[in-house]
């Protein structure tokens, strides 16, 4: 059996793009300037090529994986303790008293706990407790940047001067799905503040969803279950074209405008797919395009794409973030890089640190790190 | 009541948190509030840099309840530069050769998991230290 190759053959585009009037052009931007003062990714050490998951289920001579490899967790690896490091890298890009970070919210599905919060064990360990908000949100791949959209809403209002997001996940894949080829592991951490001391100043966002049931899993089931390849016209392309052509309209740009955009990267295709199909050139997605290193980080996917940006970003550049997540939305972010960038960056790990780092393993070591062995 | 325990402790496990004697200045780990050098009160709390390196190790094959599902695993005494040996599991080493002197950070990870239906206790781990500054545009083609 070849692996099913996500990308429809045939789709056509224009699901509620060409139905765009004046008044959906709602763009986000709260009255108090934001944007993000600090920065930061994390990635496993661990890589399972793509030809060793087709060896395993189609044979030596199994067809081309949609990806290199993939991030896959160590054994003492979670939610928890990857989004502790990202935090903690995007701590050490500014000089704040963790103690005044009003809220720690981590977009995940893969948190440790069906109850019990991973942001608390988070806000403890960076020492933002007790005067902190803090809760895990689910939106599929798209939890994460819903977290930052609310940072950079509370923080415009005044409530809070810093809100850290994260977006973290140890993406699980069915064996023999064709998701498994992707579903890597890893995320990044965003601290939302005053503009004035970002790296990176937001100039608008916007959100797009409906209800669109691509992808799902059901409560105390293991993997999840999606829907083929109506994932993508309806699901991924519907959702992060309309929410990029809208943020764009509504601002008042074009792709040239920006030197880097970021889409959520479920593979290689999609994400170039979109960006042709917006105008964009494949240099503005380079930076930024992980996801063949890493694989699929779901919630973290779209994120530390904008860490990778970051980590090579001019002061004045602009960047397009598109987030998607199933079920089905996405959020759209423009932001500017500033001049705070070139002395900040340097004060952590970068992205490719962590993805040039890769003890590589075979499938039964995979089988053994992702609970795939039953022991008893 | 081992729940209370682990969260009596958690916040020197999960940052690596000691004292620092105001007396004589030593750096205290884990906290004890007396200094073991100058015998005096040390109750300020201290965050360790995490910095530090392989004082002596050995491999666990046959694991204490609790920590069957990360064995073998590397246990170290790490020195930390502030001056401590903290005894502690070495993580992200497969693969690795493992010296005395080797340079190592820490990080918190699960140090235990007592089944689908306990608590995951987490808590400080050191790795080899990972070199930054890697060439931030080499990039593989597309497969």
């Amino acid at each position: 059996m070849c692996v099913p190759r996500p990308l429809p053959t045939c789709y056509s585009l224009g699901l509620g793009r060409d139905k765009l009037e004046a008044s959906h052009l709602k763009i986000m931007k709260p009255n108090r300037d934001v944007g993000i003062v600090g920065y930061g990714a994390y990635v496993p050490r661990y890589r399972l090529r793509g030809t060793e998951i087709s060896r395993m289920w189609e044979g030596e001579q199994g067809c081309t994986p949609p990806i290199k490899e993939k991030a896959v967790p160590g054994l003492d690896e979670d939610v928890a303790t990857m989004s502790l490091e990202a935090a903690r890298n995007a701590l050490k890009r500014t000089a704040i008293d963790p103690s005044r970070i009003r809220a720690v919210w981590v977009g995940s599905e893969s948190h440790p706990y069906a109850v019990k919060p991973t942001s608390t064990i988070v806000a403890e360990a960076i020492g933002a407790v007790p005067h902190t908000l803090a809760a895990d949100w689910q939106f599929a791949c798209k939890a994460g940047t819903e977290a930052m959209q609310a940072a950079l809403g509370f923080v415009g209002s005044g409530m809070a001067d810093y809100a850290l997001a994260l977006g973290m996940d140890t993406a699980q894949g069915r064996p023999r799905d064709a998701l498994e080829y992707t579903a890597g592991a890893g995320g990044a951490a965003f601290l939302v503040g005053p503009a004035e001391e970002s790296v990176a100043v937001l100039e608008g966002s916007t959100s797009y969803v409906t209800d669109t049931a691509d992808f799902w899993r059901r409560q105390h089931e293991h993997y999840p279950a999606h829907a083929g390849r109506f994932t993508g016209e309806p699901g991924y392309f519907r959702h992060v074209i309309a929410a990029a052509s809208e943020i764009m309209a509504a601002l008042g740009r074009k792709p040239a405008d920006y030197a880097h955009v970021i889409f959520h990267q479920p593979n290689t295709k999609f994400p170039r797919k979109a960006g042709r199909e917006l105008g964009f050139k494949s240099e503005q997605l380079e930076a930024g395009l992980l996801v063949n290193d890493i694989g699929n980080t779901y919630a973290g996917a779209a994120m530390i794409g904008l860490t990778g940006v970051l980590d090579v970003a001019e002061p004045g550049e602009r960047v397009l973030m598109v987030s998607f997540g199933s079920g089905a939305g996405s959020d759209a972010f423009d932001l500017r890089v500033t001049d705070a960038i070139t002395a900040r960056r340097a004060c952590a790990l970068s992205t490719r640190d962590y993805v040039v780092r890769r003890h590589e393993i075979d499938y039964a070591t995979y089988a053994r790190h992702r609970g795939k062995i039953r022991m008893e | 009541m081992e729940i209370a325990r682990h969260w009596r402790l958690q916040r020197h496990r999960y940052s690596l948190v000691g004292e620092v004697c105001n007396h004589c200045g030593v750096k205290i780990f884990p906290a004890r509030d007396v200094c073991p050098e100058c015998n005096a009160p040390a109750k300020t709390p201290y965050t360790f840099s995490g910095k530090g390196e392989v004082y002596s190790y050995s491999t666990v094959h046959h694991p204490p309840e609790g920590f069957e599902h990360f064995a073998p695993y590397v246990v170290a005494l790490v020195r930390l530069v502030e001056g401590p040996l903290v005894a502690a599991q070495l993580t992200d080493v497969e693969g690795e050769k493992i010296e005395i002197g080797m340079p190592v950070e820490m990080v918190t990870r699960k140090l235990r998991d007592d089944g689908s239906k306990g608590t995951i206790v987490y808590g400080y781990k050191f790795r080899p230290v990972i070199a930054g500054g890697a060439a931030v545009v080499a990039k593989d083609a597309a497969v």
